[in-house]
């Protein structure tokens, strides 16, 4: 393949999907995808021609031989009965997982320089992610993309729920952008308003992908995978009853970017079907329909590719006026939370319960919990009960904690009754930790990273299982295997966690407390054994000692 | 002495099956002054829930006992209870026995001594005599069985009590003259925790002076007995392990229990010197001090043994009471398994200089362990630095208790061999020191 036609395939696509809810909250996903084609996973191949895809990410996936990379930041935690089901799910903090080719050969060194080699790239303290909060899911997180390798020693996982995302994280971020922040839809992510919001997620998504344009042998689609990255930032804003893209971004769209295939805004007008609930303007005839989350959901679309959609001002302003009130949200099928029970810093009890609300369909979903190892989980006390019946788990891979070298690991498979709620309990005690192990506000407490739930939830509207490139990225990100259900992923909350705590001014104070009472068990007893029992002659005073001295030296008989 | 004896074994197994059935046990089975990472019971019930679910139990670092406890409770987990208060009943009769030949022995000698008119005349009043001596046993079981420590033990669950059986049976074999089953009962206790290893040099002394075999270094007689006590001792040890070897299929228990005990990484607060001091260790001193106070264990063994050559039993007593105190993870029954031995040298009351403080110190201790842990765990109004006191008063306590018995018995063979009644040169009264 000569360098002009591979540079012909690289692929850019942006969208933004604005999906208005009742309250006068506004959920706004920007989605960015670049399709690479290349073969560097060949023996001998270097990659030195980078055109769309962001050289630093090429690099670091030659380097360390990744396959499959998904990292995210977040702020905030989806409140999903609330808002309902995002398109992309992501914990509180930041979470990377990865899965590597299995001709590593050092999975975990080729990790702990990963994380480090990404939290230079993304300014974020990754490189707080060691072993002993890395876990290797062995269900829950299979690959995204192409392979059916399952060997899950290749998987590593890790969460920090503590990290906070900030400007710092955005820009980097949006350098990954072909064009940029300057052009396209990019434009509107300026990080006053973003940062406002109640919920800001960005991530990143790469894996390798089928190539479904015609023309291609299929043998070349295996031996040479593209690589799609997904770049999509999620936000979540609270807006009063008239909103318009310079309200929430304080920018206006001017143009597409000019190394988009297709840039498009879609707002979700499926509840306003006659204009009774709210009224959009410029009105545009396009309209969409796509299945998304097991729901039909029809879009107006906005092609930021034609000129038209600027109109004369040769800017987009989107503006949206409530009308009425009310309409009911599609409740979410499937929901999670999650809460520490119990007082004292001694024991506690961890609560994950799992709401199933489809009225007559039971479905099974994998529930995984990674603990830091200084709480000590028992697993003999765990117990799943649904509507108050015990409810055994059909499979449990647990792998206990190793202080200070790697977290627990719980996954399970439960099967959810219909219209239920699932509780599982499990009880740990809290570890007392050397005065160094502590951060530096201990009584903050430590975070637990959030519970996933994974479940292929069954859909009320058949999803479409053709993947072709005509699809909006929002409702294929998910390669759906069959149309009666589609995959849905929850995160629960973090639990903050309080463990006992030792005086920290008193390291050089117990030291010598605690050797004073060892020292006086030693003198004791070498004083016993040494010495004898002897009758008690009293000494001479030190006038007669004096004299007795002189007199020694005399030679004359001494004083008693 | 069967019936008093059945009687008190009544009484002790109501007690534990009245707390047994009531709430406390609840209560009683998380304090961790009972209960430590070692011989907790709940993770005896972990080990064996891993053990269901496929995993090593020795994977994790939640159970730390030996193949032998699993082997044990894999059949008689559901009569646990049982099997502690059998437990606490076979160590409480094994006492009895030993105490009763330890008298009987010494009477013996005491008569031989009177017959060759080896006591100065006025010490006849230190002299012990069979009415006195004739309840002791009966003192020690109950001593042992109905001290409030052994009771929240058992009402515990905690495998100490396991322990404690075995040291009480190794005690009796020994001092019936049985080298080979005090061999092997010896090596079956070291195999549970190592430090009983101590026990060994108390043991031999006992068989050497019953077999009339001279302590000697350059005797070959000496050698030879020492030789095959130890032969049978660490060919026990070996064929015990050996068996845990193939419970499992792997080593992974050795560093689980011994690296466990040995390296202490769990800073779990218990009665002890050593949680706190390595919670607030600078990590460069570490594996240092952690050294010093594994030594300080064992290194009272060679010279205690030198000074008491004459008195193995005693040797036993200090044995266990300093492998109590510094042990790293001690609890309320190692204490109670020395405390035992108390009513056998009640002889030496008019000798003990601070047995008042002593024992007003650890009845304040025991009652204010519970409050200031409540007070810092529960109620947020202490800090850890409470509990620590509490901790360093106790040991302190236990040392002096210790330390006072040991100098009450040396001065009472220094009387023995010396007179009661010493006078100074000038015939006045005199006082004895340590010089």
């Amino acid at each position: 393949m000569g360098i002009t036609a591979a540079a012909a395939r690289d692929e850019f696509q942006e969208e933004l999907v604005i999906r208005p809810l009742h309250s006068g909250d506004i959920y706004a996903s920007f989605q960015f995808r670049t399709l690479w084609d290349t073969d560097f996973l060949q023996e001998g191949q270097k990659v030195s021609h980078y055109r769309l895809f962001p050289k630093s990410l090429g690099q670091v996936l030659s380097k360390f031989s990744v396959r499959e990379l998904h990292i995210s930041f977040t702020q905030g935690f989806w409140r999903t009965m609330q808002w309902g089901q995002p398109f992309i799910p992501s914990p509180p903090g930041a979470e990377l997982w990865v899965w590597f080719h299995d001709t590593v050969s050092d999975v975990d060194g080729n990790w702990k320089e990963l994380t480090n080699v990404l939290s230079g790239i993304f300014c974020a303290s990754l490189n707080f992610i060691d072993l002993t909060n890395t876990v290797q899911p062995s269900a829950s997180f299979k690959p995204l993309g192409l392979g059916n390798a399952t060997d899950h020693r290749f998987l590593r996982y890790a969460t920090l729920p503590r990290e906070i995302v900030c400007t710092e994280n955005l820009t980097p971020w949006k350098k990954l952008l072909p064009c940029g922040s300057k052009a396209g839809l990019a434009v509107l992510l300026k990080s006053e308003k973003l940062f406002h919001s109640s919920f800001h997620s960005q991530a990143v998504h790469i894996r390798p992908v089928c190539q479904h344009k015609n023309g291609l042998d299929f043998a070349k689609i295996l031996d040479a995978p593209s690589f799609c990255i997904h770049l999509c930032i999620n936000c979540y804003l609270h807006l009063f009853t008239e909103w318009s893209l310079f309200k929430m971004f304080s920018r206006t769209l001017t143009e597409a970017c000019p190394l988009a295939t297709s840039s498009k805004v879609y707002v979700d007008i499926t509840d306003n079907p006659e204009g009774e609930l709210f009224e959009l303007s410029p009105a545009t005839p396009l309209l969409s329909q796509a299945v998304v989350l097991g729901d039909r959901r029809t879009y107006s679309v906005f092609d930021l590719t034609r000129a038209e959609t600027f109109g004369q001002l040769r800017s987009l302003n989107l503006l949206l006026r409530w009308k009425g009130d009310g309409g009911e949200m599609l409740r979410p099928l499937l929901h999670a939370e999650r809460y520490v029970a119990g007082f004292g810093l001694q024991t506690g009890e961890i609560h994950t319960v799992i709401y199933n609300n489809h009225p007559y369909r039971a479905f099974p979903v994998l529930l995984m919990d990674s603990v830091p190892w200084y709480l000590q989980l028992y697993i003999h006390t765990l117990t799943v009960t649904s509507k108050s019946r015990d409810n055994k788990p059909s499979y449990i891979h647990y792998q206990p904690a190793k202080d200070r070298h790697r977290p627990h690991l719980l996954e399970m498979l439960i099967q959810l009754p219909p219209h239920s709620m699932t509780e599982v309990t499990v009880q740990f005690e809290r570890a007392l930790l050397k005065w160094t192990e502590y951060t530096p506000d201990p009584n903050h407490g430590f975070y637990v990273g959030s519970s996933v739930v994974s479940a292929l939830v069954p859909s009320m509207v058949a999803m479409s299982t053709n993947f072709t490139q005509d699809q909006p990225l929002f409702s294929s990100f998910v390669p759906v295997k069959e149309e009666s259900s589609y995959f849905v992923r929850v995160y629960t909350e973090p639990l903050l966690v309080n463990l006992p705590t030792p005086d920290f001014s008193m390291p050089y104070n117990v030291i010598c407390l605690t050797c004073t009472v060892v020292a006086v068990g030693y003198g004791s007893f070498y004083n016993l054994l040494t010495r004898t029992f002897q009758v008690d002659e009293p000494s001479l005073p030190l006038a007669k000692r004096l004299a007795n001295l002189i007199r020694r030296i005399r030679g004359v008989p001494l004083l008693t | 002495m069967a019936a008093p004896l059945t009687l008190l074994l009544i009484v002790a197994v109501t007690i534990r099956a009245v707390l047994f059935r009531s709430s406390w046990a609840e209560l009683i089975s998380e304090r961790v002054e009972v209960v430590s990472p070692l011989n907790a019971w709940k993770r005896v019930v972990e080990g064996l829930a891993l053990l269901d679910l496929g995993v090593s139990p020795y994977s994790g670092d939640v159970f730390h006992e030996t193949p032998f406890m699993i082997y044990l409770f894999h059949f008689v987990v559901d009569y646990a209870e049982i099997v502690f208060m059998i437990a606490d009943g076979i160590t409480a009769v094994a006492l009895y026995l030993s105490i009763q030949t330890y008298n009987k022995n010494v009477f013996r000698k005491q008569k031989y001594a009177l017959e060759s008119d080896r006591y100065p005349a006025d010490c006849l009043e230190l002299l012990r005599s069979p009415k006195e001596m004739f309840y002791i046993p009966l003192k020690v079981a109950m001593f042992y069985l109905l001290n409030p420590f052994t009771i929240l033990s058992c009402v515990a669950k905690s495998t100490c009590g396991l322990n404690n059986a075995i040291i009480a049976l190794f005690i009796l074999c020994t001092l019936k003259g049985s080298a080979l089953l005090s061999g092997i009962l010896l090596a079956l206790a070291t195999y549970q925790s190592i430090y009983p290893l101590t026990l060994f040099a108390p043991a031999l002394l006992f068989f050497l002076q019953r077999l009339y075999i001279p302590v000697n270094l350059r005797r070959s007689s000496f050698w030879f007995f020492t030789l095959q006590y130890a032969f049978i001792y660490v060919g026990s040890l070996v064929v015990i392990t050996g068996l845990s070897f193939f419970l499992l299929g792997s080593w992974d228990f050795i560093p689980s229990v011994y690296g466990f005990i040995f390296s202490v990484p769990d800073l779990t607060p218990n009665i002890g010197l050593f949680w706190y001091f390595f919670a607030e260790m600078f990590e460069h001193f570490r594996l240092f001090f952690i050294c010093v106070f594994q030594i300080n264990v064992f290194f009272y063994t060679i010279p205690l043994s030198i000074k008491l050559k004459e008195h193995p039993v005693f040797l036993i007593f200090m044995q266990i009471a300093i492998i109590s105190i510094f042990k790293s993870y001690p609890t309320v029954g190692d204490v109670a398994l020395y405390m035992a031995f108390l009513p056998a040298w009640s002889h030496l009351y008019r000798f003990l200089r601070n047995i008042f403080l002593v024992s007003c110190v650890l009845l304040a201790c025991s009652a204010l362990f519970p409050v200031l842990w409540h007070l810092w765990i529960y109620a947020g109004s202490a800090n850890s630095n409470f509990y620590y006191a509490i901790t360093l008063l106790f040991n302190f306590g236990q040392i002096l208790l210790v330390s006072d018995y040991f100098y009450a018995y040396l001065r009472r063979e220094h009387h023995l061999t010396h007179g009661l009644y010493l006078k100074k040169k000038d015939g006045t009264e005199a006082t004895l020191v340590l010089k």
